[in-house]
């Protein structure tokens, strides 16, 4: 992409220079539109609950910039011969999502692969003075995030049978619910930065945030986790792309000492749907985490932006 | 002996679990190939976290081999080196929980706090202490038997406590002793001693 030719538009307020969710476009002085899109195939056996999945996790990047979804399109790639049915089961959980989300399916594109493939484009609008970008946390910052990690790992342990059914329902729990109901929450706060965590894990998204010009220490002990995960990274059913995302962002790590393999997994751990990773002031961090806390999934503060040091997480 | 696995066209976790199922079989040593690097660099994660010497290798761009020693040639934990007058031998010392013995709970955890002000009375203090589950609570500040454990740090006892176990119990960061371990060192440790004692 960075090969890739600068749009000079003034309207065009939030593109991919800085990797942020979705694009912003404003159209008057109080309207932007917030454009996204995301597809992959399923994580998980049963089609119902994968279009669940792919719909919330599409939906999660115009929550992670503060907007309001309003359509979306779906993107469906399936195989000739597989029975309709199962298509039939991905759409309508698709669909339901959509529609907890208050916004419109409008339609779609579908073409014939040789696997299946769903996820959705979705359109929102928000005001363009209240546009969450990725970057702009600032030393003395405390950061929350809204969903458990894990669900990468605990989806790599079902797929070789060592997946407990306690810890699957608990990442499906995670992975099929809207970030709406904590973007609402958040909404009614000053927000520095917010993103939501998928494929880079919660430290490739930290990173993005931080944007090489601030630090921030993480509290192992209290980022939410699927207790179980802990267990299977230690067991290695760990993946590739955790892999891929530990090589990329080892040198701007510092694991401290006392943190477990397991732990450095899960923080390495790609999620799919992922909660929302948020700073915000120190000052207004007690109320938000009591609001916080009344939803159904466990959130919480997991660390503090600082003045850059030399290395850019430390992880304690 | 040597044992291979050809884990090539295998996506992940797939290699790591084969290499794994075929660790337990082998005596000597284990060559497990891959057809890519993140494969290959997830093995050596793995060898590295069994404390498992290796080598790797890599023959063209789709022909990687990770060749790994189990058995007679297996890496252990050097020593520790002390000064200390007093004699050390291979026992490893096994606490599983904060209390000893099961019953009531607060005598369970004064029988513990004994045990281990016991051990630092000894002539002869074992080589290892192991801590895992409810252990760690007993190596974290504000825990009773935290300053005999470092006494017995200080003269030379390896004090070794279960990282995923501090996690669960979010006191990572409240250690106060000792280092972190795993279960692969957990079982090793306890396969090199001469004796196990288990309070």
């Amino acid at each position: 992409m960075s090969k890739l030719p600068r749009v000079a538009d003034p309207n065009f307020l939030v593109g991919f220079e800085h990797s942020d969710d979705a694009a912003v476009y404003k159209l008057t002085d109080d309207l932007a539109i917030v454009q996204t899109l995301d597809f992959f195939p399923p994580m998980v056996e049963d089609p119902y609950i994968f279009g669940q999945i792919a719909a919330a996790n599409s939906l999660s990047d115009i929550y992670a910039m503060g907007a309001e979804p309003k359509t979306a399109l779906n993107i469906v790639c399936f195989p000739a011969k597989m029975d309709l049915e199962v298509l039939a089961q991905v759409l309508q959980g698709g669909s339901e999502k959509v529609v907890e989300a208050g916004a419109v399916l409008a339609g779609g594109h579908s073409i014939e692969d040789v696997d299946v493939k769903y996820g959705l484009s979705v359109t929102g609008v928000i005001h363009p003075d209240q546009v969450y970008t990725n970057t702009g946390c600032k030393p003395g910052d405390v950061l929350f995030l809204t969903k458990p990690l894990g669900v990468g790992i605990v989806c790599t342990a079902q797929r070789v049978g060592e997946a407990s059914e306690k810890a699957m329902d608990q990442a499906v729990k995670s992975m099929t619910t809207l970030n709406k109901y904590a973007a609402e929450i958040i909404r009614r706060y000053p927000v520095h930065a917010c993103t939501d965590v998928t494929g880079f894990a919660f430290l490739g998204h930290l990173h993005e945030m931080l944007a090489g010009t601030v630090s921030a220490v993480i509290y192992s002990d209290r980022v939410p986790h699927i207790p179980e995960a802990l267990i299977y990274a230690e067991e290695f059913l760990i993946t590739g792309a955790a892999q891929r995302n530990r090589n990329h962002l080892e040198e701007y790590i510092y694991f401290g000492p006392q943190v477990a393999f397991g732990m450095e997994e899960l923080l390495l751990d790609p999620q799919t749907s992922g909660g929302l990773l948020v700073s915000v002031p120190a000052d207004v961090a007690e109320e938000l985490l009591s609001e916080l806390s009344k939803l159904d999934l466990p959130s919480a503060i997991v660390g503090e932006i600082v003045e850059k040091g030399e290395k850019e997480i430390m992880v304690r | 002996m040597k044992k291979t696995v050809d884990a090539r066209g295998l996506s992940c976790p797939l290699p790591v679990i084969e290499a794994k199922k075929a660790l337990q079989e082998t005596q000597g040593q284990l060559e497990v190939v891959v057809d890519n690097t993140i494969a290959l660099q997830s093995l050596e994660k793995m060898a590295k976290q069994m404390g498992l010497a290796y080598k790797l290798e890599t023959r063209n761009e789709a022909e990687h081999t990770i060749t790994i020693t189990v058995g007679e040639g297996q890496a252990s934990q050097a020593p520790v080196e002390t000064g200390s007058q007093v004699e050390r031998n291979q026992t490893v010392v096994v606490i599983s929980s904060d209390q000893m013995g099961s019953g009531d709970p607060d005598l369970g955890r004064v029988l513990m706090k004994s045990f281990i002000y016991a051990l630092t009375e000894l002539e002869e203090l074992p080589a290892k202490v192991l801590l895992y589950n409810g252990g760690v609570k007993l190596a974290v500040n504000g825990s009773d038997s935290l300053e005999d454990l470092q006494k017995l740090a200080r003269q030379g006892v390896e004090v070794l406590n279960c990282g995923t176990c501090l996690s669960f119990y979010q006191l990572t960061e409240e250690l106060g002793v000792g280092s972190i371990t795993n279960m692969y060192e957990i079982v090793q440790s306890q396969m090199e001693a001469a004796k196990i004692i288990r309070p």
